[in-house]
């Protein structure tokens, strides 16, 4: 077995900076996922809408957070509000700021193409079958566009945990931050930890994303 | 304009078939009737509520094959849920799928979701029956089970309105035909007399397109 530096997680209290590391990427994803997901469908119905400027806006929205890397916007939120607005934001306020613009367009834009994916005769013959306008969304369309929405909305929520790593970029430490801290705190002693560690965080980025790919593909199956 | 100075009456247990060019209007006038579609002037009275069944069966997928017939029943109907749940199964029985109540729409055949459409319509007791070229969309071998059904239910004296390309079917299921080309009938007779004896031009034209 080659030597992985393994020994440097048992070191002092290691292990569990690396967990707490975790601890904070985890919780800057779920902040952001438990505010993108309202706002976002939110975001979608107004897609849908016939207003032309509202949807002209709303496209430009989305189309400038696709466009930019999710890192410049962090360093644009980051250094830019403090530049520009004076403001002196926490790197997790930043990021968490960052990463909801950007989940709310992402979704935004899952929302708006499950919902103008329901074909527009499924509509018609709920009304045939005289059900009123609002039975018609809560009983044949908002079920249906769910079931469209949740595996695509899964993919986005593990994109989103693992584009957290970014935000070691403005002073936030995250696992992979805490990771780097302690290669090179042991670069002379241990200097295969490297390996080592990044396995580990490896592992442990697979054991946050892995098991909501799994509920996803239960739900997906019962609902197929 | 897609109807133009349409008039027609059915009266009840009556089927009038409704044959005619594509794009003569004839689905155009169904859709009318069930409210789907806006009329710019006249009027259109039923004793009742009218049930429709599509050309694409517009099944609910994510329903099952009782859900989807129970739905309406209970949500607008307020009906009782072991009465509507016993009528279903019936119905389902008549056209043979009482298999498949708890089978979701993706696991029927064509000629079955369009059977269970059927049911779906007519459990919720509709004054007239509405067909909208209900064998359109199926394989050739699937038409006969829907149209036997269709023919089944003519003979419990139903009130139906039939939009159909199948002229063999029209013949033996109407009681009156309606011919209607660029949105105004031409004419209108028994299924017989119009087979056998069109009087227009345009009829005769028509129903040579399928003699061969």
């Amino acid at each position: 077995m080659p030597d992985l530096g393994l020994d440097v997680l048992l070191k002092g209290n290691n292990f569990f900076r690396l967990l707490e590391g975790l601890l904070a990427a985890v919780k800057i994803s779920m902040v952001s996922i438990a505010l993108s997901i309202p706002f976002g469908v939110l975001l979608g119905i107004t897609m849908t809408g016939k207003n032309i400027l509202v949807r002209f806006l709303t496209k430009l929205y989305l189309e400038f957070i696709r466009i930019m890397p999710q890192l410049v916007l962090l360093f644009l939120v980051f250094f830019g509000s403090t530049r520009s607005l004076g403001w002196n934001l926490e790197g997790e306020t930043a990021a968490v700021i960052v990463f909801v613009l950007w989940g709310t367009a992402e979704m935004g834009d899952l929302v708006r193409s499950a919902l103008t994916s329901i074909p527009k005769h499924q509509y018609e013959s709920s009304r045939a079958l005289g059900l009123a306008k609002r039975q018609t969304y809560f009983y044949i369309i908002l079920p249906q566009t769910l079931r469209r929405l949740l595996p695509l909305s899964i993919n986005l929520v593990t994109r989103m945990v693992k584009t957290t790593s970014l935000v070691l970029m403005i002073g936030v430490v995250e696992v992979l931050k805490a990771g780097q801290q302690m290669i090179e705190a042991n670069r002379m002693n241990s200097p295969n930890a490297a390996f080592g560690i990044y396995l580990v965080i490896f592992i442990l980025y697979f054991l946050v994303c892995w098991p909501v790919s799994m509920a996803a593909r239960r739900l997906e199956k019962k609902w197929g | 304009m897609v109807l133009d100075n349409l008039s027609l009456e059915v009266k009840k247990g009556e089927v009038v078939v409704i044959v005619g060019p594509s794009g003569c209007g004839k689905s155009t006038l169904l859709r009318c009737i069930n409210g789907l579609e806006p009329i710019q002037s006249g009027s259109i009275e039923t004793d009742g509520q009218a049930g429709m069944v599509f050309q694409s069966y517009e099944l609910f997928p994510h329903l099952s094959v009782l859900k989807n017939m129970m739905l309406a029943p209970l949500k607008v109907q307020k009906r009782e849920k072991k009465e509507v749940k016993k009528e279903a199964m019936e119905l389902l029985k008549r056209v043979g799928l009482e298999e498949k109540a708890d089978s979701y729409p993706q696991q029927l055949s064509g000629g079955q979701k369009q059977r269970v459409a059927i049911v779906r319509a007519l459990i919720l007791h509709p004054e007239i029956l509405l067909f909208d070229e209900v064998t359109a969309a199926l394989d050739p071998e699937m038409v006969r089970e829907v149209l036997d059904v269709v023919l089944d239910l003519a003979r419990q004296k139903r009130t139906m309105l039939v939009v159909t390309h199948e002229m063999q079917f029209a013949r033996a299921v109407a009681d009156r035909i309606v011919f209607i080309d660029e949105g105004k009938i031409i004419e209108e007779a028994s299924s017989e007399e119009f087979f056998e004896h069109p009087k227009t031009d345009r009829a005769k034209r028509f129903l040579n397109v399928f003699r061969y």
